[in-house]
């Protein structure tokens, strides 16, 4: 049973919920750049949360199915359409034998997730199949390479159809004014009061300089009293500020260690609200806590169990 | 040591501020503890020079009950695992010749030093790795003899060989893919640095001690050692 890529698009990747265990030898984690997509999507299919998918960015990714199968696609609405009837995000959805599933281009956000009954069933290189292109780890071979034409990915025999959906409210507005918070730690007493009052109050631009090591933000430049640090861990979400002033938000596939000032960290369900955004978007920061975004995870990780409509709580 | 919070699920513990064999010991010390003890709860350590970051699975742990778990590991008495506590020292065989050690004959002109010299002194100093990252498997040695200490390259490469073994600064490091850089490299080891279908994955950890060996070009191809660009 697989669907087969007759379009890449820009870059699609397999991904799980990241190679965990490996940083102490520099290994990146890599996963899905949003959480809160990726785990939806595994949770209406009622499919393990760690379970493989897809993730496409920016679109132009089209698949045939060479079996029929039940699929959720979550995230960022890019145009989907499976025969070229539109369908929505944030549900599931039956696709027969034959048909051809598109994401054509953003509409609301940048990346999409799309997962199978059951999920993938990928090469899985130290633990996981998450692709990380720069280490030659993950992917369908192992080997880190992006989904490419002719690519099949397979999967297991699914159960009947279940429609599930996540309910309008809880959908993210990914068009809103982004602000996000920031937990104080690193080297954020290094940074001068009227720096941070800077920070604060200014709406950073996200520029073109994106990927999935590091969102580069562009706005008013903020000085540490600090030339360098001694190398240290890098957290996920953790914002490093270069001699330049420039923000720089660390995503999924960041290195483990480094030497630039860091102002303070998001938390992982802002930092994937940030990787819906593309450049140009605007985006501020408040000042938050640990307490704060720890409460959140942990009604986020309850939400998860309780489901949705048309899936079963666990 | 002083522990900080960072995000929801991961927090530094620092151990000082200054690079040198104490942090260094008091990091890989803990870091075997840590393991030992909190294998039930942590998802990932990132030992470095002077700090441990810790990321754990917040559906069994709050960030109070992490704190208390990492301190009474790391200030547990010590119960006989003295012995994990001790360096392992890795030997690397190097062939040091401009003809793989691209850089070789700058760092000699810089340090004002016959080939020979650079060679000797390069390989008679036993190093500490402190930290592990910028690419996989990528260790970072330190400290090297301050007579072959050299700046990075002002135009960093756009490969450097897989093998190649570097100096920047007083530090020292082997690149174990082909990555850009911009160390000074004086030559390169036959010996595989990470192998992902090997059990042991990476060669060194951080803690751990290398040693350099100079061996002929000969014994360099015996070895397996590759002379292309690659």
């Amino acid at each position: 049973m697989s669907f087969e890529v007759l379009e890449p698009g820009m870059l699609a990747l397999v991904q799980d919920a990241g190679r965990y265990g490996y940083q102490h030898m520099g290994v990146t984690t890599g996963g899905p750049m949003d959480e809160f997509a990726f785990f939806w999507a595994n949770r209406l299919l009622n499919n393990d949360l760690n379970a493989p998918q897809i993730e496409i960015t920016f679109g132009r990714f089209s698949l045939k199915a060479n079996y029929d199968a039940c699929i959720a696609i979550t995230g960022g609405d890019l145009g989907a359409r499976i025969n070229d009837r539109t369908i929505e995000p944030w549900r599931t959805h039956q696709i027969s034998a034959g048909d051809r599933l598109d994401f054509t281009a953003p509409m609301s956000g940048l990346r999409a997730y799309l997962a199978v009954s059951g999920g993938f069933k990928p090469a899985m290189k130290l633990g996981s199949c998450a692709t990380v292109a720069r280490e030659g780890l993950g992917g369908l071979d192992g080997k880190g390479a992006k989904l490419a034409k002719g690519d099949k990915l397979e999967f297991e025999k699914s159960a009947s159809f279940v429609e599930a959906f996540l309910p309008g409210p809880e959908i993210p507005d990914y068009q809103q004014h982004l602000r996000l918070g920031i937990i104080p730690g690193y080297q954020y007493q290094s940074f001068p009061v009227v720096e941070r009052m800077k920070f604060f109050s200014c709406d950073y631009q996200i520029s073109q300089n994106i990927d999935r090591m590091g969102y580069r933000l562009k706005g008013d430049a903020i000085y540490s009293d600090l030339d360098g640090i001694v190398s240290e861990g890098i957290a996920y979400g953790a914002i490093q500020v270069p001699k330049d002033g420039q923000p720089i938000v660390l995503m999924k596939d960041r290195q483990t260690i480094g030497g630039y000032p860091k102002i303070g960290c998001l938390s992982a369900l802002d930092a994937g609200l940030l990787a819906q955004r593309g450049p140009g978007s605007s985006v501020s920061f408040y000042l938050s806590d640990v307490a704060e975004a720890e409460g959140r995870r942990m009604l986020f990780n309850q939400r998860l169990k309780a489901g949705a409509p048309g899936i079963r709580a666990t | 040591m002083r522990i900080e919070s960072v995000n929801e699920n991961t927090c530094m513990v620092y151990f000082g501020d200054q690079i040198g064999a104490e942090s260094a010991g008091l990091v890989k010390q803990a870091s075997d503890r840590l393991r030992r003890d909190m294998s039930d709860l942590i998802i990932d350590l990132v030992p470095s020079y002077t700090s441990i970051l810790v990321t754990w699975d917040l559906e069994k742990a709050d960030r109070f009950a992490i704190t208390r778990r990492v301190r009474a590991a790391i200030d547990a008495d010590d119960d006989g695992t003295t012995g994990d506590d001790s360096a392992r020292i890795v030997e690397l065989p190097v062939y040091y010749d401009p003809e793989v050690g691209l850089d070789l004959e700058d760092v000699c002109e810089h340090a004002g030093l016959s080939r020979d010299e650079v060679v000797r002194i390069h390989s008679e100093q036993l190093y500490q790795v402190y930290a592990i990252g910028f690419a996989p498997g990528f260790a970072y040695l330190g400290s090297t003899d301050e007579r072959i200490a050299i700046p990075r390259k002002s135009t960093p490469r756009l490969k450097v060989p897989t093998g190649s073994v570097g100096i920047a600064g007083t530090q020292t490091a082997i690149y174990p893919s082909c990555t850009p850089g911009g160390w000074q490299i004086v030559g390169r080891t036959p010996q595989k640095m990470v192998d992902w279908d090997s059990d042991s994955l990476a060669l060194v950890q951080v803690g751990d001690q290398v040693r350099f060996r100079a061996i002929s070009r000969d014994e360099f191809l015996e070895l397996g050692g590759n002379l292309d660009e690659l």
